[in-house]
């Protein structure tokens, strides 16, 4: 069974690649890894079309865990998820977790083989209390 | 057939609309901004032209769609377009009045609830957190207390709704983090859902 995949949705491209780099550094390429940070415009926000493109690159038949900074990159990713097919959906969470910690800790539980829901419990252990 | 809309929803009148609300938003861009610089991050009025402006651009051609399919092709645009949670929450509130409304308005009381309600659930929030939905559930309330006239009074609803979070401290959104420093400020999404509010009375009441 293939690792789960991870994406991170920030709002700053920068960031997104930044904390894409550390989760590279961590695990190399044994898991698949995407991510988005930036609206249609280049600006600051998300932009919903790539956080779908973002999941479809980093799929894996294992599932697909999604970090996000703030409000609007989580509320953008639900509705990014809620618009794949049917059979997808299904396997696509979004942590609630830290973004940089939240991916490092996501995808190294990931490239161990660990289910969806076990590198997704694994980040939420770093949420705030 | 529900009497909140009384006419034919034709192509020019839901062009009408479609004009109007995206009209409203834009020309307003820089005040929804400057609401937003004060308690968020001073992208709303941005965001929400991005959206509409492309909600314009395409207005021809959705107009010319029965009305539950160019309420589903307006929510889809704000969705894809606007870069911030309102593009979810606004999208939403289209796209859930598109799945109860009828081809001319028919429902539009309890498909307004509907979509109101769909807002809540995306947001994780209800009326009084200082967000649209204080001017949403109001208005939504108005609606289905109905009575002579209704559309003409809901823009002035509406604007006390929207006055009336100057005075509320945000527990959602960006706003949330300044706490008490909220206070003070209107609510830039209660500002902008008035602003529609008001536009589509303009077209329907007239």
């Amino acid at each position: 069974m293939a690792n789960v995949g991870i994406v991170i949705v920030s709002h700053s491209p920068k960031i997104a690649e930044g904390a894409a780099d550390m989760v590279r550094q961590m695990v190399g390429d044994s898991v698949n890894l995407a991510c988005t940070g930036g609206n249609a415009d280049g600006g600051l926000g998300t932009d919903v079309a790539a956080i779908i493109a973002a999941i479809k690159r980093a799929w894996s038949e294992a599932g697909v865990a999604i970090l996000v900074d703030l409000g609007g990159a989580e509320t953008n990713s639900e509705m990014a998820v809620e618009m794949l097919d049917a059979n997808l959906r299904g396997r696509v969470v979004i942590c609630n977790a830290p973004i940089v910690e939240g991916a490092v800790i996501a995808a190294t539980e990931a490239s161990g083989g660990s289910s969806l829901e076990a590198v997704r419990r694994m980040a939420e252990e770093l949420a705030p209390q | 057939m529900n009497a909140v809309i009384d006419a034919a929803m034709d192509a020019e009148r839901i062009r009408a609309l479609i004009e109007a609300v995206a009209s409203a938003v834009i020309d307003h861009a820089d005040e929804l901004t400057a609401l937003d610089q004060a308690i968020g991050d001073g992208d709303h009025g941005l965001n929400m032209k991005r959206g509409f402006e492309a909600v314009r651009a395409d207005a021809a051609g959705v107009a010319a769609k029965p009305l539950p399919d160019a309420l589903k092709a307006i929510g889809t645009q704000l969705v894809m377009k606007i870069g911030g949670a309102s593009g979810p929450l606004y999208g939403t509130l289209f796209l859930a009045l598109a799945k109860e409304i009828g081809p001319n308005g028919e429902n539009a009381a309890s498909a307004f609830a509907a979509a109101v309600e769909a807002v809540k659930a995306r947001g994780k929030s209800q009326a009084g957190q200082k967000t649209l939905l204080d001017v949403l559930v109001p208005v939504q309330l108005a609606l289905a207390d109905g009575g002579p006239g209704i559309l003409d009074h809901l823009a002035a609803i509406a604007d006390a709704a929207a006055d009336a979070t100057i005075a509320m401290q945000a527990i959602r959104g960006r706003a949330a983090f300044l706490g008490e420093r909220s206070i003070g400020h209107m609510d830039p999404g209660a500002r902008s859902s008035a602003l529609m509010v008001a536009a589509v009375c303009r077209v329907l009441g007239g």
